[in-house]
């Protein structure tokens, strides 16, 4: 399989005193898809803000590539080629699509002159090409404010796309979307995969996470409770294991799906649950 | 900043025609703003408003305030404020006078005098961005700092600048051409170079998304440290030149050079439409904004109001002018 895309080993990490992070270890393949599960507390911001260089954890180690790198900054991070898709932190409202696109990586000369008419000419290739934005009073020079979820959306997936994004981080990114934006959103991220990139899909939503996931890695309480192939797992398995965490912390896989998994017992238990 | 307003499905009626309107909704506001002023002026007093002296006037007296605005207007589009450049006008000035007296140049002085400014400005944002106040508090501080180091440093004297008249310096800055006082192409000079550095430079592109999306900013990236200090040593900078202008051409530095500027500075600001909360501002706004501002005390005596009648005006034309932008704002955008 050679190296993984990006590699983080027995990661820690404390905010004044409180361990958000405990020996948190993941990996990421090339072209993979992982979701990343767990409440509100269990440490996904946290993580996501390390692997983007936001913060740096107090113990564990990160390898990009298999290289590892020391002091992962926002700079280094971006040059590694990891994008983070936001839904409402990483747009400038009040700001036309083209300096959105162009947002912190403005196309200047050597003296720092913003060349204007390149970005908006790109910005309204990338309109038309990748976003699907056909109207005609949609141009480049329009604010983002006016723009719908889905929209908003799409313009920053397209702008980590324009920017050879090699691992890109999407965050909370069903919140606030309409169903049928969703499933807009779900057929991106199987692009992502059909593109050779890798994608990190952080939801507290199994039913988002399931489909799109080759695999869906459980947070809680600041420690990975536990990593799952969605190939190997129904969601309804998942669901009851994810409601054992949240009750105490960890599951019991041995009892339940290593002597014969996949039995009917387990599926009927669900079922009545879910009911 | 809109933060936590959930995306919702908006009636859009979107023409080509409210696409223009809303990219330049602000623009046109304060154009019909200051439109109806002056008209307002010259139907009230037209022998004065259609004369050129009050121009001339205009000319000389609104760049010492308008200069500063538009760099200030940069400093708030970026999310912070200002307060002391008030007093950086002073203490500028005091290394114009003990440069100018050690050296016996005014060019010399002239220099050191900016690159005081410079200083005050770096000092202010190292207590904003590194020490991580907030602006308004650090330089309500500052301005008293500035103030009281300039009192102290001349012992509350004034120096006559008659001295430098024939100087090379004193043309530059306080000089005509011919009958246009310098005052007024140092201004245009100054909205040209703020105008590009707001919408054709890195640094106005991370002022505005800092300003915006302090979040998105530093999650993108952006220097968001660097991009605010910068603004304020430019603001500093722009209080100096201004402070130099002004004390050249009055012959005269006094320690309280730069009071009554403060207000006026701050309401061409905003009469220009820049949102207090940042992301959001346009140099044409301040330009306009600053000779609505200059304009009022001239106007009220011109059309026939005692002087009493200045600050109430200056009070109905800023509210006029921030209402007008609040509700252009929620028609069109």
């Amino acid at each position: 399989m050679g190296a993984k895309r990006l590699e983080l080993r027995h990661i820690s990490k404390s905010f004044g005193g409180v361990r958000v992070l405990e020996d948190v270890s993941l990996e990421l393949g090339t072209g993979e898809v992982v979701g990343l599960l767990g409440d509100n507390g269990a440490g996904k911001s946290t993580l996501i803000k390390i692997i983007t260089g936001v913060h740096q954890p107090d113990e564990g180690e990160i390898y990009f590539g298999g290289r590892r790198i020391k002091d992962l900054d926002v700079h280094r991070a971006r040059a590694l080629g990891v994008e983070t898709v936001f839904q409402e932190r990483a747009l400038a409202d009040q700001l036309p699509l083209w300096r959105n696109i162009f947002m912190g990586r403005p196309v200047s000369n050597s003296l720092g002159f913003l060349k204007v008419g390149d970005m908006r000419h790109a910005t309204a290739e990338l309109m038309g090409e990748s976003m699907g934005f056909t109207s005609a009073v949609l141009t480049p020079n329009t604010n983002v404010k006016g723009l719908s979820g889905g929209e908003r959306q799409g313009l920053a997936i397209v702008r980590a796309l324009h920017f050879q994004a090699e691992i890109i981080i999407l965050d909370e990114p069903t919140m606030g979307l309409s169903l049928k934006e969703t499933e807009k959103l779900v057929k991106f991220v199987e692009g992502i995969r059909a593109a050779g990139k890798s994608a990190i899909f952080i939801d507290h939503n199994i039913f988002h996470v399931y489909s799109v996931s080759d695999r869906i890695v459980l947070l809680d309480r600041g420690r990975v409770a536990g990593q799952f192939q969605t190939s190997r797992y129904s969601l309804n398995e998942l669901m009851d294991i994810m409601r054992e965490v949240a009750a105490t912390g960890a599951y019991t896989e041995q009892d339940r799906y290593l002597q014969g998994r996949g039995t009917s017992e387990v599926t009927t238990v669900s079922s009545e649950e879910r009911a | 900043m809109s933060t936590a307003v959930a995306p919702v499905e908006r009636s859009r009626t979107r023409s080509p025609l409210t696409a223009f309107t809303n990219s330049w909704a602000s623009q046109i506001g304060i154009t019909v703003a200051f439109l109806a002023l002056w008209i307002a002026f010259i139907v009230g007093a037209p022998t004065t408003f259609l004369s050129d002296r009050i121009y001339l006037a205009f000319a000389q007296t609104t760049p010492y305030f308008a200069i500063v605005a538009l760099f200030l207007t940069m400093v708030i589009i970026a999310g912070d404020i200002d307060l002391s450049f008030i007093s950086i006008m002073s203490l500028s000035m005091v290394g114009f006078v003990f440069t100018w007296q050690a050296t016996g140049s005014t060019e010399l002085g002239v220099v050191a005098c900016v690159a005081v400014g410079a200083l005050c400005g770096l000092f202010n944002g190292f207590f904003v961005t590194i020490v991580g106040i907030p602006a308004l508090v650090v330089t309500i501080g500052t301005q008293f700092l500035f103030a009281g180091l300039t009192l102290v440093l001349v012992n509350g004297k004034s120096y006559p600048l008659v001295s430098t008249n024939s100087s090379f310096a004193y043309g530059l800055l306080a000089g005509k051409v011919g009958t246009i006082p310098i005052q007024f192409f140092w201004l245009l000079a100054m909205a040209v170079v703020a105008w590009v550095l707001l919408n054709r430079h890195r640094l106005g592109q991370n002022a505005y998304v800092t300003g915006d999306n302090p979040q998105a900013a530093q999650l993108m990236g952006i220097p968001t440290r660097l991009t605010r200090t910068m603004l304020f040593v430019l603001t500093g900078m722009a209080a100096a030149l201004a402070a130099s202008m002004n004390a050249l051409s009055l012959n005269n530095f006094y320690p309280n050079i730069g009071s009554g500027y403060l207000l006026p500075t701050l309401a061409a600001v905003f009469v220009g439409g820049t949102s207090v909360f940042g992301g959001r501002g346009t140099i044409y706004g301040t330009f306009l904004g600053a000779f609505m501002i200059g304009g009022i005390q001239a106007g009220i005596v011109a059309v026939g109001l005692t002087d009493y009648y200045t600050n109430f005006v200056y009070g109905a034309v800023i509210l006029a002018a921030v209402s007008v932008h609040a509700v252009l704002q929620r028609r069109f955008e």
